[in-house]
């Protein structure tokens, strides 16, 4: 705790305690387990792109698909227009596949499973029994699968898929979720149950070759989730994933593909953890969502990948390209992130309104601590006419964090009466830390409105010191007036997330004040 | 330099982009004729610096929004001189008038360079002991980070005239350059230095264009408590190409205000580099912009770059462009904060009106802070003529057309608020006022 020495503690504040608050390590999920692992060679090749197909079982259209993304990977070069400095990612010095020894055999039921795996997402709170969802669960609060619980002893429900490195352990609620004739399962199982579905939609909002990163993952992916909303129909109950990484030098590739047919309506929640380990571990997510007429899909996120230490050794690269596409009339999309964890963050989620009187939404919160760097954002690419669009970003930053919001709006000719509204705010906690705006506006109408608004400032002293009048440390006190500047994006939060990313909040900056 | 000016001469603009940059710039070098002498040694720099660097192409993430190919071509695009217009700006004010034909000053035509408090020579004049030969350049090559202005470093090497402008005192009337056009096909670059001492002041108004296509570079050095007010007019009448930079360096206490009318032009693009280096500082830099791409197709780009390195400063940036007949108006804007730049207030907006259905505006307005106990803001919106509004000066008897103007007039207020000598203020709002009524909007 070197750090300490130097901190200039401000006037009012017991330097014990925000010592105290400093050495109390805050990445509760930094454990790991131990289990058998089977890990695909190091490095990455076409070999390599084929075992991993041959691992999942996959038809041969998907191996070509997969080999096309990876001849077109080997001729890109990474991106580094984003405000993140990091050293040069070897990419050959990764295991792009692993899977527990366990999962060999795909085990036909959730009682199959290795009840070490079952043990870990007990451990993480994440519900993976039916009867237990029903039972309720108690833990330590926060944890994303105990809000899960609490909505399930409420009478909630919420199905699950677990993904533990690169395979999917298993999925909750599927024959309930079958009934109402929704599908919800591991994508790999997808591609050999549904190929006609998946053939239509993967790669159709984020082609195989949209960036480097995205079609590193079109190479590489191992799993991921699917979901299918019939036309019409509500999905009963919420879906979400859960992403653990566990092995070591291994990256993460998942693939996400939701398809809300006409008129359909889903939520789709999506946490994630990773042990504390020393070295950085590459996650490179792909996730598209199609959106057909008057159907309204609903995406959070709580990211809480393990961010690394104060010195900014180990944590999770995070690399993730996120779509929607609101294919046809009146479909609805909206994005709610809580950004608290990975080293690296670079993280876009797009809206693309084609269809006329279509939705975006975004809200976010990103919080960087200590030697963490985000550059996060949204797109929203107006096409169709009517269309609306509304941007709220919250950027904290405290430590040596760097925090950018990069946005794009854009109002085609096309896309006549269309509105945006984006308001962009960070916050600066500590003269060490960096807090940007990136946004890019282009209107191309006149009937459109666009409106942009960003500020930056501090924590206010004045609301300190009122909120330590009346009793509070400096901790809480700070915890409240961030909390209060982030309130319109947990407002947005479905009930599930929201506590847990009220406590998320607080606990992101636990040793940032002084 | 002159026979190869005649090798290159008819050569048509490359439209692919694709030419290597390196021959792009030869064959921009090599249809200049580098001057020699005066200030030979800053200007070999910059040659050196420009060879690094090279011209910008059509990926260049700084010329997202505007085709650098226009500036890049080896030669200008050749355009007959208009007739003189009626009334200059200004007119009516007390001032000192300096008068430039296609970037060269011309002395016949000007007041004698004679005002108290001021020091003035020029450019082509100059020789290594003038004072402003450490400082030729120095701004600009300052500039360069942490993106490459090669069209600045270009004016550097290439600059025909200019004036070097060193203000003691407090001069009783502004300094006013006038631009005119004699040659159809003149590719004017000119260059001037404005060192304004502690405690002095200054005002430059510039008014008119010279050449068919520009290249001008104003550096401007203040030192502390010095104030300098900057009022511009860049109008064109015709299709033509322009590109300006200001460097500044804003020493403690001192003042940078800077105003930019620009009206028409095919491409335009006005770069602003303001580097605030000393507390208690100010800087101001606002634009109005009308466009219509009716007659020839109208691009209009502003982009600035404030960096606040001191405590307690303070910075505004008002830019507000009106667009119609498919005019595109774009604007870059940034606020850098440095470590330890506490107190900074910076603030920032941007607002087009677009009057039709084909006028765009593209805004990418930046901040990037590295302080905490700041208040930076920025804001960006566009829409057009406000139904209500129009409807509510109707119902009271104005005209439909003259009611476009008063609200036009008040969507630039902000703008032209910048402008701190009322006398100077009044003469831009007649000038807006008639070509407003004159291109009335339906």
């Amino acid at each position: 705790m070197t750090a300490t020495i130097d901190l200039e503690v401000r006037e009012g504040v017991d330097r014990e305690t925000v010592e105290t608050v400093q050495s109390m390590g805050s990445y509760k999920y930094g454990w790991d387990t131990e289990i058998e692992m089977d890990y695909a060679p190091k490095g990455l090749n076409e070999d390599i792109v084929r075992l991993i197909s041959q691992k999942n079982e996959e038809p041969e259209w998907m191996l070509e698909w997969r080999l096309e993304a990876y001849r077109r990977w080997i001729t890109m070069t990474e991106p580094k227009w984003a405000m993140l400095n990091y050293p040069e990612i070897d990419y050959q010095d990764q295991y792009y596949y692993a899977r527990p020894k366990s999962m060999e055999v795909k085990p036909k039921s959730l009682d199959e499973v290795d009840p070490k795996l079952l043990a870990t997402y007990e451990k993480l709170g994440i519900p993976l029994k039916e009867q237990m969802i029903l039972a309720g669960v108690e833990g330590a609060l926060p944890s994303p699968g105990v809000d899960m619980a609490i909505a399930a002893s409420e009478g909630r429900r919420v199905a699950v898929d677990a993904v533990f490195d690169s395979v999917s352990v298993g999925t909750t609620f599927k024959d309930e979720l079958a009934k109402a004739g929704v599908i919800f399962c591991s994508i790999s199982e997808a591609i050999r149950e549904h190929p006609e579905l998946v053939k239509k939609y993967l790669g159709s909002v984020v082609p195989q070759s949209d960036n480097y990163f995205a079609t590193l993952n079109s190479a590489v992916f191992s799993d991921g989730s699917f979901v299918y909303v019939p036309k019409g129909v509500k999905c009963p109950m919420e879906l979400s994933t859960y992403f653990r990484i566990n092995a070591e030098n291994t990256g993460q590739f998942e693939r996400t593909l939701i398809i809300a047919d006409k008129g359909s309506h889903v939520s789709y929640l999506e946490g994630c953890t990773a042990p504390k380990r020393d070295t950085h571990q590459l996650h490179a997510a792909v996730v598209e969502i199609v959106v057909l007429e008057d159907a309204e899909v609903k995406y959070s996120t709580v990211q809480n990948w393990y961010p690394g230490d104060e010195e900014g050794k180990g944590g999770i690269y995070n690399f993730v390209t996120k779509r929607a596409d609101c294919r046809e009339a009146r479909a609805k999309v909206m994005w709610t992130q809580v950004e608290t964890g990975s080293a690296i963050t670079w993280k876009y989620p797009s809206c693309i309104l084609r269809g006329d009187e279509s939705q975006g939404e975004f809200y976010s919160i990103a919080i960087a601590n200590n030697m963490q760097q985000a550059d996060t954002g949204t797109k929203m690419i107006h096409l169709g006419r009517n269309t609306r669009s509304r941007i709220v970003s919250k950027g904290i930053s405290a430590g040596k964090a760097q925090n950018t919001y990069r946005g794009l709006v854009t109002m085609h000719p096309r896309a006549t009466n269309s509105r945006n509204y984006t308001q962009c705010d960070s916050l600066l906690i500590g003269d060490q830390c960096g807090a940007h705006t990136v946004p890019y506006i282009e209107v191309k109408n006149t009937s459109s409105r666009v409106e942009h608004e960003a500020t930056t400032s501090k924590v206010d002293d004045d609301q300190l010191f009122y909120c330590r009048q009346r009793g509070m440390d400096e901790e809480e006190a700070v915890a409240l007036v961030v909390n209060g500047f982030c309130r319109e994006v947990l407002q947005a939060l479905p009930m599930e997330f929201a506590m847990e990313a009220q406590s998320l909040v607080a606990i992101s900056l636990e040793g940032s004040v002084g | 330099m002159a026979d190869i000016a005649v090798q290159t001469k008819g050569q048509t603009p490359s439209v692919e982009g694709a030419t290597k940059p390196a021959n792009a710039l030869d064959a921009r070098l090599s249809a200049l004729s580098l001057p020699q002498g005066g200030f030979a040694l800053a200007r070999r720099d910059a040659l050196s610096r420009l060879q690094d660097m090279g011209l910008p192409g059509s990926r260049d993430e700084y010329w997202r929004y505007t085709d650098p190919r226009p500036f890049n071509a080896p030669e200008a695009t050749a355009l007959p001189v208009p007739q003189e217009q009626a009334t200059p700006l200004f007119e009516t004010l007390d001032r000192l008038t300096l008068v430039f034909v296609d970037g060269v000053f011309d002395e016949a035509a000007s007041d004698d360079l004679a005002l108290e408090g001021v020091e003035i020579t020029t450019l082509a004049k100059a020789d290594e002991a003038n004072w402003a030969a450490d400082l030729y350049g120095r701004l600009e090559a300052a500039g360069q980070n942490p993106v490459r202005r090669p069209f600045a470093t270009l004016n550097t090497a290439a600059a025909q005239d200019g004036l070097l402008i060193r203000v003691t005192g407090k001069p009783s009337k502004p300094i006013h350059v006038v631009h005119r056009r004699a040659s159809d096909n003149a590719d004017a670059i000119w260059h001037h230095v404005i060192r304004v001492e502690a405690g002095a002041e200054l005002t430059l108004l510039e008014t008119g264009m010279s050449g068919a296509r520009s290249n001008s570079v104003i550096e401007v050095d203040l030192a502390e408590g010095a104030a300098f007010h900057h009022v511009a007019s860049k109008r064109a009448v015709d299709s033509r190409v322009g590109i300006g930079h200001i460097f500044a360096r804003v020493a403690a206490k001192a003042q940078f205000k800077s105003f930019t009318l620009s009206v028409n032009g095919t491409v335009m693009r006005n770069e602003a580099v303001i580097d605030i280096a000393g507390d208690d500082a100010v800087a101001h830099i606002a634009a109005a912009v009308l466009g219509d791409g009716g007659k020839a197709p109208f691009h209009q780009d502003d982009t600035v770059f404030i960096t606040h390195g001191a405590e307690r400063c303070e910075s505004r940036q008002v830019f507000k462009k009106v667009l119609k007949n498919g005019a595109q108006g774009v604007f870059q804007g940034k606020i850098l904060v440095k470590p330890g730049a506490q107190k900074t207030d910076g603030y920032q907006i941007s607002q087009a009106l677009l009057l039709d259905e084909r006028s765009q505006f593209l805004a990418k307005p930046e901040l990037e802070i590295y302080a905490d106990d700041v208040k930076c803001s920025h804001g960006s919106t566009t829409g057009a003529i406000d139904d209500e509004a129009l409807f509510y000066l109707r119902s009271r008897g104005v005209p439909r057309e003259r009611a476009i103007v008063f609200l036009v007039l008040s969507f630039l207020a902000d703008a032209l608020a910048e402008i701190e000598d009322e006398a100077i203020r009044d003469c831009i709002y007649e000038r807006l006022d008639v070509w407003l009524t004159l291109n009335a909007v339906q």
